[in-house]
Order: C-alpha cells, then structure tokens, then sequence
C-alpha cells in the first residue's frame, strides 16, 4: 500500500477528528486548522513529486485486489488538484484565523473545513465510481453546514437552493453509476474503461454519458445548470465563498475531464461536440451575467461560471482533433486553466473580504477611494484580476493562450473567437470593479474601517501568497506547462492508467 | 419483475419530479425523497434480479455456486440510503430554519434580495 495515496485522505480527518476534541479550545482549533492544512500541502507536494518520477501510482486499500477493492489512483493531474486543495485550505486557514466571527468558530467551523478538503481530495484520488460518488456526499454536506453556518436569511436562501440542486445532481449521479453498473457490471473506472472499449450498444453508453454530464454538470456549474451558484455564493462568510470558489466547482470539472477522458470515449463525435457547444454558452452566460452585476462577490461567482468554460473548451477540443499533440494540447490547456483559476479566484474573493473590512460593503457603489488609501491592496487585487482578464505575463493569459492554439489547431474557430471575446468582457468587468472600488472617490457616508497588525498580518499574507504563485506561474510559465502536458499525455494514453490500476494483462 | 420495478421507479421519479415542481418546500423535500428513493431502486434493478444462491461458498467448494446472486447491488444501496438518510435530516433542519426565519412555504419567497 503507497501511504502516499492515503495520506491527503487522513490528514484532514485526523485533523477535523482532533479539532472536534478540542471543540471549546478555539485557539487550539485555530492552529490545528493551520498545522493540518500545512501537512495536507506538503503531502500533496510529496505525492506530486512521487507521481511525476515514478508515473501513475494506485493503491487498492485493504489489499483486495483491483477491481474488486478500494482503488485509489493518483496520475499527475489528481496529484496536481490535490496540491492545489492544499495551498488553497492552507491559504483560507489563515485567512479564517482574522475574518472568521467567533460564533461561527465555536459551531465547528474548523472541522468543518477539513471534512470539505477531506471530500474534495477523495474526489481526486478515488478510481471508482460509487466512491467518486460517497467523496462528492462528504464535500457536499460540509458545504451545505459551512453555507447554512450562521443562519442569516441570506445566507439561508442561498442555501435552500444550492441544497436542493445538489441533492438532485446527486440523484441523477446515482443513477446513472447504477445503470452503468448494471451495463458493465463494474465500477472500478479503469475496469470499465477496459470493458466498455470492447463491449456495450452505443446508444446505451452515450445515454449514460448524457446522465453523467448533467449531473457533473451541475456540480461544476455549466450552462444552463449553474443557477444555483450566483445565488449562493455571495451569502457565506469571505473565508467560505473563497473556499467553495476555488475548489467546489473544479470537483465537478475533474469528474467531467476523468471520465470524458477516460471512460466515454467511443462516441466523441457526438459528446465531445455538445460539450464544446455547452463550454461556449458557458463563458458567453458567464461574462455577461457578471456584466450586470454590481455587487463584488456576485461579479466574481458570474465570473467562475464563464472560467469553468474554459476547462470544459479543452475536454472538448480534445475529443474533436484526429492529432495526438493537439488533442493533448488541448488537455494540457485544461489542466494549465485549472491550476491558473482556482489560485486566481480564491485570491479576488479573499481581496473582496478586505474591500468590504475596509469599505464596510460588498456593493460596488458603497465602495471607494481604496486605492488612494490602500495602493498596496490595489495592487494585490490588480495582480489576479489581470490574471483573470488574460493579461501577459500573469498565468491567465498563458492558460488562454494554450486553449487558444489548441482550438486552432483543431480547426474550431468559432469557440477560439468566443473564447477571445469572453477574455475582452472580463477585463471589462474586472475595471468595473476597479473604478468603482479602487478608483472613484471614497462615498461620503462610506464606513471608514481599520486594521490592527495582526488581521492585516492574517489577511493580507494569504492574498500576497496566492498573487505571488500567480505571478510565479506567469513568468515561469515553460515549467509549469511542462507539468500540465505531462499530466494531459496521461490523461490520453488510457492504457497507462489501466495498467496501474489492474496490472499487466495476463 | 423487472418490468414491475421499472413501471414502480418511473412513478417514483415521475411523482418526485411533479413535487419539486411544487410551490412549497414541504413538498420539495419530499420530492427529493421520492427521487432519492426511486434511484436506490434503480440500482436494485439494474443490478440484475435473478432467482439465484446467496453469494456464499459451501463448506465444502472452493468457489461460488452458479448461479449466484450479486452482493454488490445491495451494498451500493445500502451506503446510498445512510448518505440519503443523512443528507435528508440535514435538508430538513434547514427548510425549518427557513421556514422559521422568512416566515413563508413559498419557495418564491426566496427570491427576495436578489435582482
């Protein structure tokens, strides 16, 4: 058994299982949040590195072996999700220790973040179907507790339909592993993949591929199954959206990218397509919801959908190119616009938890005069902002850039054109956001708020740590992409991942 | 059987999709649990009903009778149910507290606060 593959899963359990111990010793909750969280990315971290010298590692817990057992499987790009899970719970732990409220800390806050990571890593990690499913339950319910925490009207609006839709897409999720499991008889992915290239009616398969894009659909928030997102995301503490920001929606669009790449294969011409068409309807619904927004964190939750998008664009193109290299290309771009996002949008909803501390509003017409009092603040929201837009040299325009030569090469013009557009309309919205809360004068009603060292110690070293990775990542773009298209070769050669998980055909 | 099963989970989805469709969030929780339930039996289904041994070696063999039947069906329901029956508690907690706190059924309620 590779401890390896094990470790992000017990991590945070063991983390949420002694905070739990520790319920009325907040301090104590506080720093086990930042140990755990700090262990987590440094496991992430070693099991990167181990996946990146040694290929795909899997492991089958209990020693029952493949297909039978449980599988846990990590190729690099889970290996990179869950690194990513870890710098953005360490990110969000310190950010928490300053603009968490006291009441919500001693309901079980901390715990409750853990168990989130713990789901969300176990999503990553797992090679079977029906534990993909138990991982997206784990995740779900502590984002149904961490969105309900607190209990103000909003944020329980918010919930009721952020609950529902995701219990539906749960359903439908269930379903259609039960239908495959009757089909296949077998839910192990890598089993299936090798059963399902020889057998099975298409019809049947792209019936089911069908189910399973609503239901990963709807957890990754694609048109037109997002509308649960804008209206949740902006009633939770900061620490929370920023949290459900980064990593919830990307669960969904992991799961969409594993199995369209991995198990429904067959019938491309036809599934590939709808979700080049779904990916395009995305960013333009996306971009032009956030355009008629005026509120910070409702500009950023439109903002997710339209990226989410874009790593749905590349699973497209991917299917749609006869070319190995523009095929992994595409992928690669994917997985580039993941690491690129998911660092970038947790850091603008971190820096709108400063606005609102400094500002005393989330409304962009409250707001004002922040970068003449605060430059230093301006310049960590222009810094991801940009990144968002596209702008050279930050990572968002080299992630653009890949999907971009990829829908080229692919002979796609048409989502290349959107996908140009969409970038246009969201430097648009990202200097909205800039003349009104960085630019304009300061309202003359408007609440004046300040720092004591150490909230700006607590908030501030987050936000500067998630900006400097972007920056990181735009200027030594070459290595990282090297990462991302080693990660899409795999996520291509299907036999490399069979062969890990189920051995060597006798 | 399994055209009975069939016909019985099609109404389940069918009634739980006409109750989430209802204007009241009584009624959308028990949609839910129509639907959740209608998913369960999707898999009991699915997974083959055949009249066969249970799936255990004799004493004396080494290997399953034929034909047996699969274990694995009610294993995957069986999880599914706890998750649902957690899951479930959760969701009604918090339509209560909805309730409690907007002081309406209506799920049009909901809207208030946004544009």
């Amino acid at each position: 058994m590779n401890l390896l593959l094990v470790l992000p899963l017990v991590i945070p359990v063991s983390t949420a299982a002694l905070s739990l111990l520790a319920w009325r010793r907040l301090a104590l909750q506080r720093v086990l949040a930042i140990v755990g969280t700090a262990v987590l990315l440094g496991g992430g971290l070693a099991l990167l590195t181990f996946v990146w010298k040694n290929g795909i590692a899997a492991t089958q817990l209990g020693a029952w072996p493949a297909p039978f057992g449980i599988t846990l499987v990590a190729d690099l790009f889970s290996a990179i999700m869950v690194v990513l899970a870890g710098v953005i719970g360490l990110a969000v732990a310190v950010y928490s220790l300053a603009s968490m409220d006291e009441p919500r800390e001693s309901f079980g806050y901390y715990p409750l973040l853990q168990i989130l990571l713990m789901g969300v890593c176990g999503a990553f990690l797992t090679g079977d179907l029906f534990n993909l499913y138990v991982c997206f339950e784990v995740m779900l319910m502590a984002s149904f507790v961490l969105l309900a925490l607190g209990g103000e009207p909003d944020q329980l609006r918010g919930a009721i339909k952020y609950v529902t839709l995701n219990l539906l897409a749960s359903a439908l999720f269930l379903a259609a592993v039960g239908i495959l499991y009757g089909v296949a008889g077998t839910l192990n992915m890598a089993d299936l993949a090798r059963k399902l290239s020889e057998a099975a009616e298409p019809g049947t398969m792209t019936a089911l591929a069908m189910l399973f894009l609503i239901a990963f659909g709807i957890k990754a928030a694609v048109f037109p199954l997002f509308f649960w997102l804008p209206a949740s995301y902006h009633t939770p503490p900061v620490a929370v959206s920023a949290v459900f920001a980064g990593l919830l929606t990307k669960v969904g669009v992991y799961a969409l990218i594993r199995v369209f790449t991995l198990i429904f294969v067959a019938d491309a011409g036809y599934t590939h397509t709808l979700i080049l068409v779904i990916a395009g309807l995305t960013m333009v619904t996306g971009v032009l919801g956030a355009a008629a927004q005026h509120e910070f964190r409702r500009i950023l939750s439109f903002h997710i959908i339209s990226q989410i998008g874009y790593m749905i664009l590349g699973l497209g193109l991917a299917g749609l190119t006869d070319s190995p290299a523009i095929s992994t290309l595409a992928l690669a771009g994917s997985v580039f616009y993941i690491m690129h996002h998911i660092i970038v949008k947790t850091n603008l909803f971190l820096v709108s938890g400063v606005a609102q501390r400094l500002g005393g509003s989330f409304e962009l017409k409250e707001l004002g005069g922040l970068y003449r009092a605060y430059p230093g603040l301006t310049v960590l929201f222009l810094i991801p902002a940009l990144s968002l837009a596209g702008m050279p040299p930050l990572s968002g325009f080299f992630a653009k850039l890949s999907l971009v030569q990829a829908g080229l090469g692919a002979e796609q013009y048409v989502i290349v054109a959107v996908a140009l557009v969409v970038g246009l309309l969201t430097l648009f919205s990202m200097t909205k956001i800039w003349a009104e809360a960085f630019w304009k004068a300061a309202p003359a009603d408007s609440l004046r708020q300040t720092l004591s060292a150490a909230e700006k110690r607590s908030l501030l070293l987050p936000i500067g740590m998630l900006a400097a990775m972007t920056v990181t990542i735009g200027l030594a773009a070459e290595p990282v992409f090297a990462l991302a298209t080693r990660a899409a070769e795999q996520l291509t050669d299907r036999d490399a991942y069979i062969r890990a998980v189920l051995g060597e055909p006798q | 059987m399994a055209t009975l099963l069939a016909i019985l989970i099609g109404s389940l989805y069918a009634a739980g999709v006409y109750l989430i469709l209802r204007r009241s969030l009584f009624k959308l929780i028990l949609g839910l649990v129509l639907l959740a339930h209608g998913a369960n039996l999707l898999i009991f289904t699915a997974g083959g009903l055949t009249r066969a041994q249970p799936p255990i070696i004799p004493p004396d063999a080494t290997a399953l009778p034929v034909p047996s039947a699969d274990p694995l069906p009610q294993a995957l329901i069986l999880t599914a149910i706890v998750i649902g029956f957690s899951v479930l508690a959760f969701a009604l907690v918090l339509f209560h507290r909805v309730y409690q706190t907007i002081g309406s059924d209506d799920p049009d309620e909901l809207k208030v606060g946004e544009q």
